[in-house]
């Protein structure tokens, strides 16, 4: 097909690979291929560690689930590092958990002292207030793998009284919009929200044709299929590595509801 | 697994006892899914449920049928259901690929959840690559249907009527041996699993699928709608003496900088 420029590019099918057909077509499954594929499967599985202390309330058991009144998740680099600047810290925060994964991308790393280029998924509660619980997930969850981290997150918590607050960055190049985005300022927010969600958004909302992918796409429709009140904030940049111009980016959040009582305290001696 | 928008058990907005389950497949150069985009669009039919599956890449975006303000900022997702209760259609839309190996996982979920809300039948619309076509396919008509034989019993005689020509079998093995005939649909995605799945499970499904190629195929979709009208006569045509319904689907506003964005105006 030929692009806006004229130049002839071979383009792959938009309908995506359609590598299943010749997979059904011939023969069945060989029990070689099966062991193949069940080794690859387990290589991709996802594992959620629980570390809370004995004697919290809040223990998760095989019928019990952890109350959950406000999910924070900062989802890529600068938004884990917009959340390591502005809200947690080691005084009021304490780690309960972390996601281990594999996949071409990345593989998590297994401790919680985490530099902000590392790839890690933490879960972290406010000591004060054990029902706020806010997630760094800075490593890739592929695409196979992000149903399988909606459910073994969400599949520990309370659904009723739940809020979930979304951070996510994104190249620029991908905003859909009738001026070219070269002129655009960037960095800049956008917001999506579930149908519950009835708080006030931080920023314009993410017009059409525009479209959302990958995890905050998943958690998003997961809230918004089960009725939990949720707000994604999307933000455009065309950096794309750890930023603090970026990280600035997010600034206007902190005078959202969730997050006002939740900004640290800097003590200048 | 079929969600309905509210969450009050089986409501009135989720009977589709008896209805026509019109879905697209995700195929070469989108042309199931765009043409679903504008029945749904042009209908102005309500949503009334998701289909959450781990099959699909998920995706979410605002309301891509938006016609103002009001009605712009309700989310969707990659795979939503919509009816009309009036025309007991029901409208399935799926709006990303699927996650490798998942093809016969969500055709085994969709087939299930066709027999237990008792759809009477399913109309697939689809598309195949058209370079893969033989001499004969080359000339005349792109548009290609398939029923499978409980379907054949009801309306068989109807498609010829219209005229309307029939997906042919290609050789198994072609050059070698000429006489075994298989069905064949490249660039179909799960058209061809679902359409063999539904003949074994007595399931009434058509398939309405056009040759075509990658690039811009909103014409394309346009043929095949139109092509849908003419058997389900979803929308009248301005005129009688006229099949061509083209100018009355409406395009929605999701359709909109579908090859990019603007020029940077410092190239020039």
């Amino acid at each position: 097909m030929a692009t806006f420029f004229g130049e002839v590019v071979v383009a792959p099918s938009r309908a995506g690979v359609d590598d299943e057909e010749s997979a059904e077509e011939g023969c069945e499954e060989t029990p070689e291929d099966r062991e193949i594929r069940r080794e690859l499967e387990k290589k991709r599985e996802i594992d959620v560690c629980w570390t809370l202390k004995s004697g919290v309330p809040t223990e998760s058991s095989a019928d019990e689930l952890f109350v959950c009144s406000k999910l924070i998740l900062a989802i890529g680099h600068n938004a884990a590092a917009f959340l390591s600047s502005f809200i947690l810290d080691s005084v009021c925060w304490e780690v309960i958990g972390a996601v281990k994964l594999w996949n071409e991308w990345c593989r998590t790393s297994s401790t919680t002292n985490v530099l902000p280029t590392d790839s890690f998924c933490l879960f972290y509660r406010l000591i004060s207030d054990p029902t706020v619980w806010l997630c760094q997930c800075s490593c890739y969850v592929a695409e196979d793998q992000q149903f399988q981290w909606l459910e073994k997150v969400f599949g520990c918590m309370r659904k009723e009284g739940l809020q979930v607050t979304i951070l996510s960055t994104c190249p620029v190049a991908d905003y859909k919009t009738q001026e070219s985005t070269l002129t655009l300022p960037s960095p800049f927010l956008k917001a999506l929200k579930t149908k519950e969600f009835k708080e006030q958004v931080c920023c314009p909302l993410l017009e059409q044709p525009n479209i959302v992918r990958d995890l905050p796409a998943a958690v998003l429709s997961y809230c918004q299929v089960w009725q939990i009140p949720a707000v994604l904030y999307q933000c455009y940049t065309d950096i794309i590595k750890l930023d603090t111009v970026t990280i600035e980016a997010f600034k206007p959040l902190l005078s959202s509801k969730v997050l006002k009582s939740l900004v640290k305290v800097k003590f200048h001696i | 697994m079929f969600v309905p928008c509210d969450h009050g058990g089986l409501s009135a907005t989720s009977d589709f006892k008896g209805f026509t389950l019109l879905m697209p497949a995700v195929s070469v150069g989108n042309v199931g899914q765009l043409a679903i985009d504008l029945v749904i669009s042009t209908l102005d039919m309500t949503k009334v449920g998701y289909f959450y599956t781990d099959c699909l890449v998920p995706m979410v975006g605002n309301n891509p049928y938006a016609t103002a303000e009001e009605n712009s900022v309700e989310l969707s997702i990659n795979a939503e259901v919509y009816s009309l209760p009036s025309k007991k259609l029901v409208v399935l839309q799926i709006r990303s690929p699927f996650i490798k190996n998942k093809y016969r996982p969500f055709c085994q979920t969709l087939l299930s959840w066709v027999k237990s809300s008792k759809c009477a039948r399913v109309v697939l619309l689809s598309s195949s690559h058209a370079y893969q076509r033989d001499d004969e396919q080359l000339l005349g008509t792109p548009l290609r249907y398939l029923l499978t034989p409980d379907l054949e019993k009801a309306v068989g005689g109807l498609m010829q009527e219209l005229n309307w020509k029939e997906m042919e079998k290609v050789a198994a093995y072609p050059g070698i041996n000429d006489t075994e005939k298989v069905l064949h649909i490249p660039g179909g995605g799960i058209t061809k699993r679902l359409f063999t799945e539904s003949c074994s499970k007595g399931i009434q499904m058509a398939v309405l699928l056009k040759f075509c190629s990658e690039g811009d195929n909103i014409p394309d979709a346009f043929a095949l709608v139109n092509y849908l009208n003419e058997w389900l006569q979803l929308i009248k045509s301005a005129s009688d003496n006229s099949t061509d319904t083209s100018s009355q689907w409406k395009i929605p506003s999701s359709w909109r900088l579908l090859f990019g964005n603007g020029l940077p105006p410092a190239l020039f």
